[in-house]
């Protein structure tokens, strides 16, 4: 069955439950094994909410519909969120998530293209807008209306690829094409360790129709996401500044939000607080 | 040479045809005619390049198919992810560039958005080993090695034009992740026309005893002529074709190695790594004992000068070879 259609109207109340459903999710996941890239995950938690109960064509029963929209993790680390919205939208069991970076799970730290409904291999970092740029030429050729929506980072903007891809997307005028730019400040060496500002200068200059927004703000993802719908010859850039942890105070403040492991009792007193924070919404 | 000052007057030869022909027919730009023929009856092939289409001979196919055909500029490691991305939506991109940017500067790209995901992408590598004398900015005298270590890319090294039509044919139909060395502009015939190209299979041309050649990409017009010139002076000399690096024809060469006195390998490409070590390797592994004398380029860089020139000083000629291989006997 079609999930979405890309003029309904959004149901923000609806969209934000889904958001903590997602952060349900990844505080699960994490238990498992103790540790996970869940700082990234929460951040980026409200948007990916927006796009699988939202924005995104797609249909659970056929992944592999020829004319769904593409959603394509660059951040393969972020794949903890990805298994998140996968299994809120029904594509993966939630029994499955415990098992996440387990050995022999397909619910990797990392995101490989066998776990169903993962479109790219993440996590050599520069991959991801490339692709889109491709996915994005290839549905033309075909001459299908569906879109393409790239997953990236701050961090990540320092591989000089994605910027190749940046040149190619505006010169091939791929209205189609949609970069969601996480911008957390945060890479592996702690806080960004390259300046990338202005960001949306940046984009701009590059031929993207720019947006900067607060990425935890859903009311504003949402209006985001139907700008980008504009078909004008231009690919659409949505700067997203979040906040690592969004939504679990203990991992918003903690310095090692790149990678974030404690204690089992540890993860009992987070989901803890979590549950009474959110109490009500499941 | 590279340092030291020289007396001027000396004219660096630079574009001259790249697989030297020996009084043999000539086909120009094989790879790009074959293309626009396939582009002709297959409408899911789409033609790249990264700001090289006139040097990769691919024009044919964007003058035949221009809603088919992106050029992406400068830049290989977008040329081969936005392959990948074309090839998700079950297209079949051709992506031409030259060996060195493909092999070194996109090796990334290669391994993990087209091997890792077995996507159906064709890479189509020009200025193979020393067939440019632009040194070693240009020259891809090592991306048979590296291209042979990523799982699940077929490598490809063709001898002459009809080789490299019938190879474009097979990869086309191929269903996985290719690397095709391309010889470009005006190719020489060498292999009787209306051979299919079986990837991952070795031919063998000529029967001998005394020597066997093993040998890939044009090092065989040379092994042929090469053969030919010893058996005037008595020495039986076969030549083994292996145009697929990978999947490598582990048994014919075996077989071919068993029936000779000695073998030899011959490659447009570094010694290492490439053709020779595949061959050693091979011979160690089925217990076939015979000494191995490889003919290819040194463990180094190679500086500028003419093509002609620096195939003699490297041992890459048909003169070369015959000389390497009567002084084995």
């Amino acid at each position: 069955m079609l999930r979405n259609s890309p003029s309904g109207e959004a149901d923000v109340a609806v969209l934000r439950r889904k958001a903590t459903n997602l952060r349900r999710h990844m505080l699960t996941m994490a238990r498992g094994q103790g540790a996970g890239y869940i700082g990234q995950g929460l951040g980026i938690a409200d948007l990916l909410a927006a796009l699988y109960f939202h924005e995104l064509r797609y249909d659970p029963e056929n992944l592999g519909w020829a004319d769904r929209d593409r959603f394509l993790l660059s951040t393969g680390h972020y794949s903890i969120a990805l298994w998140a919205a996968l299994a809120e939208a029904g594509i993966i069991p939630v029994e499955e998530l415990p098992t996440y970076g387990a050995d022999d799970s397909r619910l990797e730290m990392s995101t490989l293209d066998t776990t169903p409904g993962v479109e790219m291999i993440g996590g050599s970092l520069g991959h991801g807008l490339g692709q889109g740029v491709g996915q994005a030429l290839g549905l033309g050729v075909h001459r299908s209306d569906a879109r393409v929506f790239v997953e990236l980072s701050d961090g990540e903007m320092q591989e000089g690829s994605t910027w190749e891809a940046a040149m190619s997307a505006s010169h091939f005028r791929l209205d189609r094409l949609v970069a969601l730019i996480d911008c957390n400040g945060i890479q592996a060496d702690g806080p960004v360790v390259l300046d990338m500002e202005p960001v949306a200068d940046k984009w701009r200059a590059f031929g993207w129709e720019t947006v900067e927004i607060d990425g935890n703000d859903m009311q504003a993802v949402v209006a985001a996401l139907a700008g980008a719908r504009e078909k004008n010859g231009k690919p659409k850039a949505i700067v997203l500044r979040t906040l690592p942890g969004k939504g679990v105070p203990r991992i918003e403040i903690s310095e090692k939000s790149h990678f974030f492991r404690v204690d089992v009792s540890e993860w009992d007193g987070i989901i803890a607080a979590f549950e009474k924070s959110e109490g009500g919404t499941a | 040479m590279s340092g030291r000052p020289m007396e001027a007057g000396r004219t660096l030869a630079m574009g001259e045809n790249e697989a030297v022909a020996r009084e043999r027919p000539t086909v120009e730009a094989p790879f790009g005619r074959a293309l626009a023929r396939l582009g002709a009856a297959r409408p899911e092939i789409v033609g790249l390049t990264a700001d090289l289409g006139k040097y990769t001979d691919i024009l044919p196919f964007r003058d035949a198919f221009p809603q088919r055909f992106f050029n992406v500029g400068m830049a290989e490691q977008n040329l081969v992810a936005v392959a990948a991305g074309l090839a998700r939506t079950g297209l079949t991109p051709f992506a031409t560039t030259y060996g060195v940017f493909a092999s070194r500067r996109a090796f990334d790209f290669i391994a993990i958005a087209l091997a890792h995901s077995n996507l159906n992408v064709k890479i189509i590598a020009g200025l193979p080993g020393l067939t440019t004398g632009y040194g070693g900015t240009h020259q891809a005298i090592e991306d048979l090695a590296l291209m042979r270590m990523i799982p699940g890319l077929t490598v490809i090294d063709p001898c002459d034009a009809v080789e490299i039509e019938a190879a474009t044919e097979a990869i086309a139909d191929h269903p996985g992740p290719v690397y095709m060395r391309l010889l470009r502009g005006v190719v020489p015939v060498v292999l009787e026309p209306g051979q299919k190209f079986e990837i991952g299979k070795a031919r063998k041309l000529r029967e001998g005893t005394d020597v066997g050649i093993v040998s890939t990409g044009f090092m065989t017009e040379r092994a042929l002529d090469a053969a030919e010139g010893l058996a005037g002076r008595g020495v039986s000399v076969g030549v083994l074709h292996v145009p697929t690096i990978k999947p490598f024809d582990a048994d014919a060469v075996a077989d071919f190695a068993a029936g000779v006195g000695h073998v030899v390998t011959a490659e447009n490409h570094v010694v290492v790594g490439g053709l020779g070590s595949l061959v050693v390797e091979t011979l160690f592994d089925a217990g076939v004992s015979r000494k191995v004398t490889r003919i290819g380029l040194p463990d180094r860089f190679i500086e500028c000068g003419s093509v002609p020139t620096l195939q003699a000083r490297y041992g890459l000629t048909t003169e070369a070879m015959v000389a390497t291989i009567t002084g084995l006997l």
